[in-house]
Formats: C-alpha cells, sequence, structure tokens
C-alpha cells in the first residue's frame, strides 16, 4: 500500500473531526504517529491524520492524572511526567517493533492497549485509561468515562476502545491515571537451566512479598527480576526476595543498566532481527509446553512467562495457534502479504464474533473506521 | 414515603397472566423446588440495600450450574420475560431491585471455589463465592484478594463484577476491574462465553472490561477468574487530626504529590469523628475539624519511612495530633470508628441519606466548604465521611422524616450535592453503581449522544432491554429527579441491615 495515491485529511479539532466523519465519504485508516500501522491487517482506506489532535490539556500532579489529545507523543508526555517525578505505570514500550519514521503517540498507545513489563504487576494501558472524547463511525461526538480515578457512572467505555486499534472510534482527547516513579531500581540476573525452571522463577518472585515489578526471561541474560521503590526497601526487599528464593544472582544491576536492560525487554529487542514476530498472552505455567510446541526459533519471555515473545523466519499460524489452551497470539510482525492473508489477532470464539461484529456495527455501521484492521 | 422518588418499571400484564403457564415450565427446566413463587418467601427477594425500593418479582430461580442459567435464559428470551441477576443483594443503589413481572435469577448456588492456582496466582471462583470467603481461601499461603468492599463477608464475586467493587483499598490495588482475569457469561441469548482467562488481557475487543461495571444488563455472570497478590509483610495506620478541614484536605494532595500511595487514605470531619468516637471508642481525638487515616503497607522499613514523610507532611499542614498505630490491634482500633462510621451516625439522627460522588482531589476543600454552606442554605447537618485519596466523597445528610418537610429538604440538599460533584469535574457514583438511585441524574452528567452510544451496547447484548430493566439508563417517562440511598432508623430492614458500611 503506498499512502501517496490517498487523500489525506488533517482534522485540527473534534469539530473538524465529527465535520469529516458525518459526511458522507470514504473509509478512513486512522493515523497519527504512524508508528503501528505495521500491525494488525493492512488497511486499504483514504488515510485520516490524526496528528493535528496534539497537545496537553491538562496536567496537575498532585490529582496523578493527566489529559491530553490524543496525538500527543508519548516522547513529550514522559517528558513532562518526568519533570513531577511521575510516570505513566504500565510501562509503554518503544522501539524494535515499531515504525521508527513516525512518533509514538499517547492515542495510539492507548488504541493498541499497549503495556510492557510493569503490566504484570502495575496493570495495563487500559486499566490506566479512565476517560475520553472521541467521534464514532457515525460522526457523534461522545464522552466516555470520566476525569477522575474512582469511576462507576455508566458503561466503562475506556475499556471498551482500549486495544480496538481504530475500528470503534478516533480519540479527540483522553485521560489517563499516572502514578508516582520509583525513587531507585535494582535488576536482579539469574542463570537458569530452561524454560520451565525460568517460569517457576518468577512465579515464585512474583508470588513472594518482597514486590518484584516485573519478571522476565530473556535467554541470552537469564531471568531477570526488577525491584522498584525507595532505596532502603529495595535493599531489604532484595535481601528478603534471596532468601525466599534460595538463590544468588548471577549480577546485580543498577538503576541505569536495569532501565536499559528492561527497554529492550520491553521492545523485545532481542528478536527485532526476526522477520516473523508473535506475542502470545498465555496462563504463565503453559509457557514451557507452548513453546516446544511451538518449536520457536528465539523467544522471550514478559510477565513471569505471561507474555511469551517469539521470532520466526515464516509465518506458521496453525502451529502456533494450535499450541494454545486459553490465551491469545498476535503476529506483530509478517512481510505484508502475510499479514493480508492470515489472521493478525486470535480470531473469537464464534458467538463471541458475533458480538463483536455487533458491537462494531453500534460504533461505526458502515465500517469506515480501519476498515478490516482486525478481522 | 416509600417508593415515591423513582418510578420502578411497570410490569406487562400479560406477562403476569400467564405466571402459572411460566412457572410450569420454569420448574420443568430446574429442580421445582428451586423455582421459588410463594409469596412470603419472595420477600426475601423483593428489594436490596436500597430497601426504600421494593417489589415482588414473578418468581425467582434459583440454578445450581450455568448450563441451567442458559436454559432458563433461552426460556425467558422465548418468552419475552424480563430478569433481573441477584447475587447476595447488597447493592447500595438498587440494583438487584426486581420488578413484578421479572424472574430474578438468584446465584446463591453458584457458592464453589472451582480452582486456586498459586502458581499463576489466580482464583477460579463461581460467581456467588462471597468475596472475603476468595481471601480465606488463599490466606493461609499468605495471598489474598485486594478489592474488599465493605459488605465483603456477605457481597459475591459476582455481585462485584456487575459493581465494579472497590473498597478502602483501591487506591493502591485498584477496583474490580484490575482484578479480575476473565469470566463465564450467559448472555440474554443463552449462549455461554468464557471472556479473559488466566492470561492477562482478554484480547480482541475487551468485552470483559465491558462487563465488569455493567450492573447486570448485559448478562449474568457464573464464574469468575481473579488474580491474587502476596499478603503486604506490614501494614500501619497514622491517626492526623488538623483545626480546619481544608488542612486536611491539602495534607492529602500533597501526600499523594509526594510520591506516596497509602493503601488508604481516608477522612472524616468532626461531625462524624464524634459520632464514630461515642460510638467505639477508638481514641480519636475530639478537638479536631477533620482527621485522616493513611494505611501504608509493605516491608516494615518502607512503612518506617513513609510515616516519617507522611508526618513531615502532616506538619506541614498545621496537624494538631499524629499518631501511627504501633501494633496490629491498635490498627484494626483506628479502624474501628472510620468502619462505623455510618452506624454510628445513624444513632445520632433518625435517618440519613448517603451521597456517592467522586471528584478530582484538588477540589476537595472546597467541595467541602460549598457542602458546608448548603447544609446551612437547606438547614440540615451533614457528616462527611469519606475514601479522601481517590476522591469519593461519602456526604450523609441528616434528617428527620418525621418532621414536615425535612425529606424534602434532604433530597433537594443531595440533589445539590451530586450537581456540585459534576460541576466540581467529577462524577455522580465513585464506588454505589448507578442502579436505580442514580439513574435519572444520568443526564446531568452524560449528553444524549453519550447516554446513546452507551445504549446501543446495551440493545447489542440485549435487543429487547429485558436485562435488569428500569436501571442505569433515565427511564423515558420519569417521575423524579432525584436519587440517593436513604436510610431510616425505623425502616423495615433490607437483607443486610446489620452489614457494616463505608
Amino acid at each position: 500500500m503506498t499512502s501517496e495515491h490517498f487523500t489525506s485529511l488533517r482534522p485540527g479539532t473534534e469539530t473538524e473531526l465529527v465535520e469529516v466523519l458525518s459526511a458522507p465519504g470514504p473509509a478512513f485508516e486512522l493515523v497519527a504517529g504512524g508508528t503501528k500501522r505495521g500491525i494488525g491487517r493492512p488497511v486499504d482506506a483514504t488515510l485520516l491524520d490524526l496528528s493535528g489532535l496534539s497537545g496537553v490539556v491538562d496536567y496537575q500532579p498532585g490529582e496523578l492524572v493527566l489529559t491530553a489529545r490524543p496525538a500527543t507523543s508519548l516522547r513529550q508526555i514522559e517528558a513532562l511526567l518526568q519533570e513531577q517525578h511521575q510516570r505513566l505505570g504500565f510501562e509503554p514500550p518503544t522501539g524494535a517493533l515499531l515504525d521508527p519514521s513516525g512518533e509514538q503517540t499517547l492515542g495510539g498507545v492507548l488504541m493498541a492497549n499497549s503495556s510492557g513489563s510493569r503490566r504484570v504487576t502495575a496493570g495495563s494501558a487500559r486499566d490506566h485509561f479512565i476517560g475520553f472524547r472521541a467521534v464514532n463511525g457515525r460522526g457523534e461526538a461522545f464522552v466516555g468515562g470520566g476525569r477522575v480515578v474512582k469511576n462507576v457512572t455508566g458503561f466503562d467505555l475506556p475499556k471498551v476502545l482500549a486495544g480496538s486499534w481504530g475500528t470503534l472510534a478516533a480519540l479527540t482527547e483522553v485521560t489517563v491515571r499516572v502514578v508516582p516513579a520509583a525513587e531507585s531500581e535494582c535488576t536482579l540476573l539469574f542463570t537458569v537451566e530452561g524454560v520451565q525452571a525460568a517460569v517457576e522463577l518468577c512465579s515464585a518472585a512474583l508470588g513472594s512479598t518482597c514486590e518484584v515489578s516485573a519478571a522476565a526471561f530473556v535467554p541470552a541474560r537469564g531471568v531477570a527480576l526488577r525491584l522498584e521503590g525507595l532505596a532502603a526497601s529495595v535493599q531489604t526487599r532484595i535481601a528478603g526476595l534471596l532468601a525466599a528464593l534460595k538463590r544468588s544472582p548471577q549480577a546485580h544491576l543498577d538503576a541505569t543498566a536495569s532501565r536499559e536492560l528492561w527497554r529492550q525487554v520491553g521492545a523485545a529487542s532481542a528478536l527485532a532481527r526476526y522477520p516473523v514476530i508473535w506475542r502470545l498472552s498465555v496462563p504463565p505455567k503453559q509457557a514451557a509446553r507452548i513453546l516446544e510446541a511451538i518449536e520457536a526459533e528465539e523467544f522471550q519471555l514478559d510477565w513471569g512467562g505471561g507474555l511469551i515473545w517469539v521470532g520466526a523466519t515464516r509465518v506458521d499460524v496453525a502451529r502456533v495457534r494450535g499450541a494454545l489452551h486459553g490465551g491469545h497470539a498476535t503476529l506483530v510482525r509478517a512481510p505484508l502479504a502475510e499479514r493480508r492473508s492470515n489472521a493478525v489477532f486470535e480470531p473469537p470464539a464464534p458467538a463471541i464474533a458475533a458480538l463483536a461484529a455487533r458491537f462494531k456495527a453500534a460504533f461505526d455501521p458502515q465500517d469506515r473506521l480501519n476498515p478490516g484492521r482486525m478481522n | 414515603m416509600l417508593g415515591r422518588m423513582i418510578c420502578l418499571a411497570q410490569p406487562d400484564a400479560a406477562i403476569l397472566g400467564r405466571k402459572a403457564t411460566i412457572l410450569e415450565a420454569l420448574r420443568s427446566i430446574l429442580d421445582p423446588a428451586d423455582v421459588i413463587d410463594d409469596d412470603q418467601l419472595l420477600r426475601a427477594y423483593e428489594t436490596d440495600a436500597l430497601t426504600a425500593y421494593r417489589q415482588r418479582p414473578l418468581a425467582v430461580v434459583l440454578p445450581h450450574n450455568t448450563q441451567q442459567v442458559a436454559a432458563v435464559l433461552r426460556y425467558a428470551l422465548q418468552e419475552g420475560l424480563r430478569i433481573v441477576p441477584r447475587g447476595a443483594g447488597t447493592s447500595l443503589s438498587g440494583g438487584a431491585v426486581p420488578v413484578a413481572d421479572a424472574i430474578v435469577v438468584g446465584m446463591g448456588r453458584f457458592n464453589r471455589i472451582v480452582e486456586i492456582d498459586y502458581a499463576d496466582r489466580c482464583v477460579v471462583a463461581q460467581s456467588g463465592v462471597t468475596n472475603l470467603a476468595i481471601s480465606q481461601a488463599v490466606a493461609a499461603r499468605g495471598f489474598y484478594y485486594a478489592p474488599d468492599p465493605s459488605s465483603q463477608i456477605a457481597c459475591t464475586i459476582g455481585g462485584n463484577v456487575a459493581e465494579n467493587s472497590g473498597g478502602v483499598h483501591c487506591l493502591k490495588y485498584g477496583l474490580t476491574t484490575h482484578n479480575v482475569l476473565g469470566l463465564e457469561m450467559v448472555t440474554p441469548d443463552g449462549d455461554i462465553l468464557r471472556l479473559g482467562g488466566r492470561h492477562l488481557d482478554a484480547g480482541h475487543y475487551d468485552l470483559l472490561g465491558l462487563m465488569i461495571g455493567s450492573e447486570g444488563l448485559l448478562g449474568i455472570v457464573t464464574e469468575v477468574t481473579v488474580r491474587i497478590l502476596p499478603r503486604p509483610q506490614t501494614a500501619r495506620a497514622v491517626l492526623i487530626g488538623f483545626g480546619t478541614a481544608s488542612g486536611a484536605s491539602d495534607c492529602v494532595a500533597d501526600v499523594i504529590a509526594a510520591g506516596i500511595i497509602p493503601a488508604g487514605l481516608e477522612m472524616m470531619d468532626a461531625p462524624a469523628i464524634r459520632a464514630a468516637e461515642e460510638f467505639v471508642h477508638a481514641g480519636y481525638p475530639l478537638d479536631v475539624a477533620a482527621l485522616l487515616i493513611v494505611e501504608l503497607d509493605g516491608p516494615a522499613a518502607e512503612v518506617d519511612e513513609l510515616i516519617t514523610r507522611v508526618h513531615g507532611i502532616a506538619n506541614r499542614h498545621g496537624a494538631s495530633s499524629c499518631r501511627a498505630s504501633t501494633d496490629e490491634a491498635e490498627r484494626q482500633r483506628f479502624w474501628a470508628g472510620r468502619k462505623a462510621a455510618f452506624p454510628a451516625v445513624g444513632r445520632i439522627s433518625p435517618d440519613y441519606l448517603c451521597m456517592d460522588g467522586s471528584i478530582p482531589r484538588r477540589h476537595l476543600a472546597p467541595v467541602l466548604q460549598s457542602i458546608a454552606e448548603l447544609a446551612q442554605r437547606h438547614g440540615l447537618r451533614v457528616a462527611n465521611v469519606f475514601h479522601a485519596g481517590d476522591g469519593n466523597l461519602h456526604p450523609l445528610i441528616l434528617y428527620d422524616a418525621n418532621v414536615a418537610g425535612e425529606l424534602e429538604r434532604a433530597e433537594a440538599f443531595g440533589s445539590d450535592i451530586l450537581r456540585l460533584c459534576v460541576d466540581a469535574g467529577g462524577v455522580l457514583s465513585g464506588e454505589h453503581g448507578v442502579g436505580l438511585e442514580k439513574r435519572d441524574l444520568m443526564t446531568y452528567q452524560f449528553g444524549p449522544t453519550d447516554l446513546e452510544v452507551q445504549h446501543r451496547i446495551k440493545r447489542v447484548f440485549d435487543p429487547q432491554l429485558r436485562f435488569n430493566p428500569g436501571k442505569v439508563f433515565p427511564a423515558l417517562s420519569r417521575c423524579s429527579e432525584q436519587g440517593r440511598e436513604h436510610v431510616h432508623a425505623q425502616a423495615a430492614p433490607g437483607a443486610h441491615a446489620g452489614l457494616p458500611r463505608f
């Protein structure tokens, strides 16, 4: 697909976006930073450039809530939060799997429900997404959720939009929870024999009272366990963790090295050279069996074994999806032709698929927003 | 005065007329003993914890398994019958109040914990298992289920899913939605769905996230998979007294801004402190205008350090007293007064009305000031007890229903408070749900398009609008703009009159 062949529209306000979507017209591919266009089924539609919907609307650190227009770059948000010793709790990944020519946006992160290593303990992007304004495929501007952390008024629409890949509505404003940044961090590396042992070590660590914030297994490095918080607390918890695990680490990474390691884990950098990359969310206990069934060329585990990244040279949908008993597999990188001919996202069970189709129609009856992307 | 404010859904006379046939059919689907239509027995199901509203349903069914739920729902679909799902009936917003032509599907028989998985740190439970039973089942191994609504000894995990329940610890550990991994449910069409599982992120459209907090409008949950957490090594509570409410409010904001997320951060004002102290003798200072309870948990070294920091922040805001618990018994005592605050207020006033607005934390002080001014204007007393850390207010409006005009003044006061919350950038309900109670105020928070977008989702699942009719969405013809929980000292007790409420 070459975008040059399409007319590009660039609304700068919600009102302009409503004008575009309420008028009869073509289907649109929603794009802002454009870093995730390579994920999902290719969308053959007119580009709707949302990058004009940018800028922070409201941020008061004492509130632990930030409101911004969706095309605000993640980099800008993170810099702003850092000044106030805060951050996004779900640790959105950056790097290898994203198109480096673009700039990742907050709205894109939420629409992809893209969460990093801390997701296992701190929750996902959707868990931190508390409110929005958006325009649906009918051209209707509407709100969901609110700007307060505790809210059970009406359906939880932010959950519905998180991970919908722009197929239900185009965001015009988002509100997210933010959290205090940890004062210090440290990562312990352990050598282990095999996947099963790695997952068991991660499970023991995550099940301890030592508040491990992330647990991954990168075969070339070993099992990585991260502890964050007050310096004194981190030191106490390291001692407690090693006692509970009855093991000695092969290495302690200081804060700088720790941050670099987890940046690489989040980006699945170890697999960057593969043309085909799968992302599997599974019950951790099944990780070893699944990897064996897939005969993975190369892999890494995050979320204590619950997130499996697999690098491959060719797409083998039947083998990967056939290995799952619960969970889902997403083909996050594959050649264009493969993404056209294979289900990129795990196909839901028939009853859920029927419901999801009606669900899509409730927001976008004419299939004008990212048509086919999640099919 | 009961039932005068909010219209309950009107029954369909044709369905009432077919009662005998319907009962016969239900008794062929289920064990006849699991179908209740005796008027005396139905009385136990006529209301929930919003006891001002009651209506006996056509029948109550008590299925034992998911297949039976599906069979009942397929029959209801075929016959066009309304369904009211019910867990333990502890809803404060009328979420389980029946309508006269509906079948109540009681989930009490779904009381089995299916599996405990310590390696993957989750518990699979049938939806009628109580919230507390999950924590108790994993306590011996040092785990617990984090959301802890005050009714946790009685409320069910399925009800928690329907209401997206919180509790005093949700500031740090999240609401139900942050702690549920998967569920099994039956749709209004009678289809059995599995959403999510033991893995993280449900996949595709997040119907799991949608179901949580959907207040029984979209289906019946039969099984829930929750994540469990290791219990923190230590927990200590700090009691901090302030000469002014604004000092306490500013302290709350600064604790959060300093990067401290307490496990709980509660606030009480002078009337609430006095009522609670007289009731349970928790040792609260009586010479203060506001009291904070700050609970910190984690490794002892961390808790000690955070207590020092909280103490410092409190002093900067003019705290008049500051006391940290030194043992578990003292921590429990600090909480006892807070947990008894609602019944304590019930002792000093014949009636009270509990509000549940949620506001941005930075507006705590001005909103409290406005509530005090409104109290003067309406000529009524108010006691404030609330989850200050997440801005969830529970103003208790004190009145006497036997004094002519007081109820009306209390209602007007309550409406003003909820409007104030929305005007301050907040919402109608922080944790009790919209239900029947706040249904007619939804139009104050949401515009017509916002509500229509939500209602379309309702119709995707339930095109005939048979599930939990009259809840959440404003009725087409409504008899009142009002809506809130009424507690009457002399009112007929509901099923859970003795439950703690906070």
